[in-house]
């Protein structure tokens, strides 16, 4: 009697768990949607552009479909003429100067708000907004700001120094740049105050405590504890970070505008603008293929070099 | 000797003693001097200026009278400040057009990704497959490339199959833009739920949808529903691919409208600045509602990845 209900018993779980199995298999189906949706809108567009950037295509002949083969010219150009290397150079400047201003006020922003503070929540929020904005109404917003007669930068500059001090913030290039580094800095900030204060939060009191009992300083305690412990936190944010704003078009998009020299744009915008303000789509491409070959030699040496810290 | 032992020991419990109890009395950090906290509270003060003034300042330019948008005033609000420009934003044709395609596109794109990325995180979250590790690395190398990369070559396939200008081909794109973050935000959370409840559904006899369907998804809900606020708000204030893909007014999304009448900043900028703020607004609240899943799902992503 009883080894026969045993029997059946087992028999039961055994098939129960190859209909599961079977079940689980059809679970690859599920992924179907996603590949197909992201080959067709991603991948694929990736490959043509590739073949875009071997040929002439133009505005004239763009519907044509009949594209002239041109082999490396459109590189070839792009490699011969200097507004390229301006921009490149725009382009370190913009990641370097954006990315270590978010790092250094985000983080000292979120070293001042981890204590006991009466109102840290609420300053907290207000913190946040700039992040909550939409990212091309803060660029519409700061260029109100900076709009040459009647944005407030440049009214109070004159109440302050005179009329001399105000500055031609969005006619000539150079402050247009300056411009929107100080938008995105403004727009970047409570990210890594965020990363950093759910950092901070998972750091053990007792190494504080600890390190009082022998007497450590402020600054020791920064640096012996909290740095050192931030830093597998910071680091994927400070990675994310550096891509992002090497890829940010919405800001000097919106903020140069379609009438200012190209002096003031960095890669993205600049295919951007050569592509859809100036019609030029595989002169365009060429240069979004050097973007991509930029991008993956720069994420390939970090995840390396992020290796090599985890084989230590 | 075990007296002075007993001694000592009494004594560091009655400094911890007192040192909680200090620290439990007080509104500050036992650390922090008064100069210091006065330093703090000014820098923050001055932080909160900085990060709150632009909006401000779209605030005051909002309640200005028609007369008086030029002024060089720096009043946060204006003389005989109305909310004229709130009516007249209200009452203007273009805007009603711009929020319904805006609405149209963030909705069917909003429910289409969810479909498809929960479909998607729940198979990277419960089979092991080869590859997987590279498909989930794949959809966040997606992540990094630079937007006009995609655009480009996506434009000149639309124009051939004649999608632009249309609603069908804006959405797909922001179908794609969506997935990656969401496939990722939504396997972490199916992740966490435990393989034991689909298990003994199955051996109940359910099939894959049914146990799917009926188990899996109303425990996902908190998930989804943060999953569909950041479709629905990145396709909400998205420019760039609405700047690319659509041309004639009528088609306008809410961010091409107002970057259009920002063309025209003199005459309308009152207007254009209430119009942001009814558009910045909700996107904001929802934001900062969520903003605890958004650093949480990036960071995880990352460092697993």
């Amino acid at each position: 009697m009883r080894l026969e209900r045993d029997y059946y018993r087992n028999l039961q779980i055994k098939t129960s768990k190859g209909r599961f199995h079977k079940e689980k298999s059809k679970i690859l189906w599920f992924l179907l949607p996603t590949f197909l949706v992201m080959t067709l809108v991603v991948a694929y567009p990736l490959i043509f552009e590739f073949v875009l950037s071997f040929k002439r295509v133009v505005l004239q002949n763009l519907r044509s479909w009949d594209w002239p083969n041109v082999g490396f010219d459109n590189y070839k150009r792009i490699f011969r003429e200097p507004i390229f290397y301006k921009v490149l150079g725009n382009t370190v400047l913009w990641t370097v100067i954006n990315v270590s201003c978010h790092v250094f006020f985000g983080m000292g922003l979120a070293l001042l708000l981890n204590r006991k503070l009466p109102f840290k929540a609420l300053i907290r929020l207000i913190l946040i907004l700039p992040w909550a904005m939409p990212e091309y109404i803060v660029a519409l917003t700061w260029k109100g700001l900076f709009n040459e007669e009647f944005g407030t930068i440049n009214v109070v500059l004159k109440t302050l120094f005179g009329s001399d001090a105000m500055i031609p913030w969005l006619s000539d290039p150079k402050y247009v740049f300056i411009a929107s580094i100080i938008t995105n800095v403004w727009l970047g900030i409570p990210f890594i105050m965020m990363v950093c204060l759910g950092g901070l939060q998972s750091i053990d009191k007792e190494y504080y405590e600890a390190a009082e009992v022998d007497g450590a300083s402020n600054w020791q305690k920064l640096k012996n504890i909290t740095l050192p412990l931030l830093k597998p936190v910071m680091t994927p944010a400070i990675i994310l970070g550096t891509v992002w704003t090497f890829n940010k078009v919405n800001i000097i998009y919106i903020m140069a505008g379609n009438n200012v020299s190209d002096d003031a744009h960095i890669l993205v915008t600049y295919a951007m603008k050569k592509a859809f303000n100036n019609y030029n789509y595989s002169y365009s491409a060429a240069f979004a293929v050097i973007i991509f070959l930029i991008l993956a030699l720069f994420s390939s040496t970090f995840i390396k070099a992020q290796k090599m810290n985890q084989v230590r | 000797m075990r007296n002075s032992y007993f001694n000592k020991n009494s004594e560091l419990t009655n400094s911890y003693y007192y040192r909680n109890l200090d620290v439990k009395n007080s509104y500050f950090d036992k650390g922090d001097s008064k100069i210091k906290i006065i330093i703090i509270y000014a820098i923050l003060i001055l932080a909160c200026f900085i990060a709150l003034y632009p909006i401000l300042n779209i605030i005051t330019i909002s309640l200005r009278p028609a007369d008086k948008l030029l002024s060089t005033s720096l009043k946060i609000i204006p003389d005989n400040g109305s909310f004229d420009n709130f009516i007249k934003a209200i009452k203007k044709p273009e805007f009603l057009t711009w929020i319904k395609n805006s609405l149209i596109v963030s909705l069917f794109s909003t429910v289409c990704a969810l479909t498809i990325s929960v479909m998607g995180a729940y198979a990277f979250s419960r089979h092991k497959f080869r590859g997987k590790k590279m498909g989930l690395n794949l959809l966040l190398l997606s992540q990094m490339f630079p937007a006009p990369m995609i655009m480009l070559p996506l434009y000149i396939l639309m124009t051939k199959m004649q999608l632009t200008d249309k609603y069908a081909g804006i959405i797909i794109v922001y179908i794609a833009s969506a997935i990656p973050f969401n496939v990722w935000l939504m396997k972490g959370y199916f992740d966490t739920i435990d393989k034991s409840l689909e298990e003994s559904a199955y051996v109940d006899g359910a099939n894959l949808l049914t146990a799917f369907y009926k188990i899996i998804l109303p425990v996902a809900k908190p998930g989804i529903a943060v999953a569909a606020l950041f479709a629905f708000m990145g396709a909400w204030s998205e420019y760039i691919i609405a700047r690319v893909l659509l041309a004639t007014e009528d088609m306008y999304t809410l961010p091409m409208g107002l970057v259009s009448m920002q063309g025209d900043f003199t005459t309308q900028w009152g207007v254009y600045s209430a119009i942001a703020l009814i558009t910045a607004i909700p996107a904001m609240l929802v934001f900062i509602l969520c903003s605890k899943y958004l650093v949480g799902g990036m960071t995880a992503g990352s460092v697993k990845g």
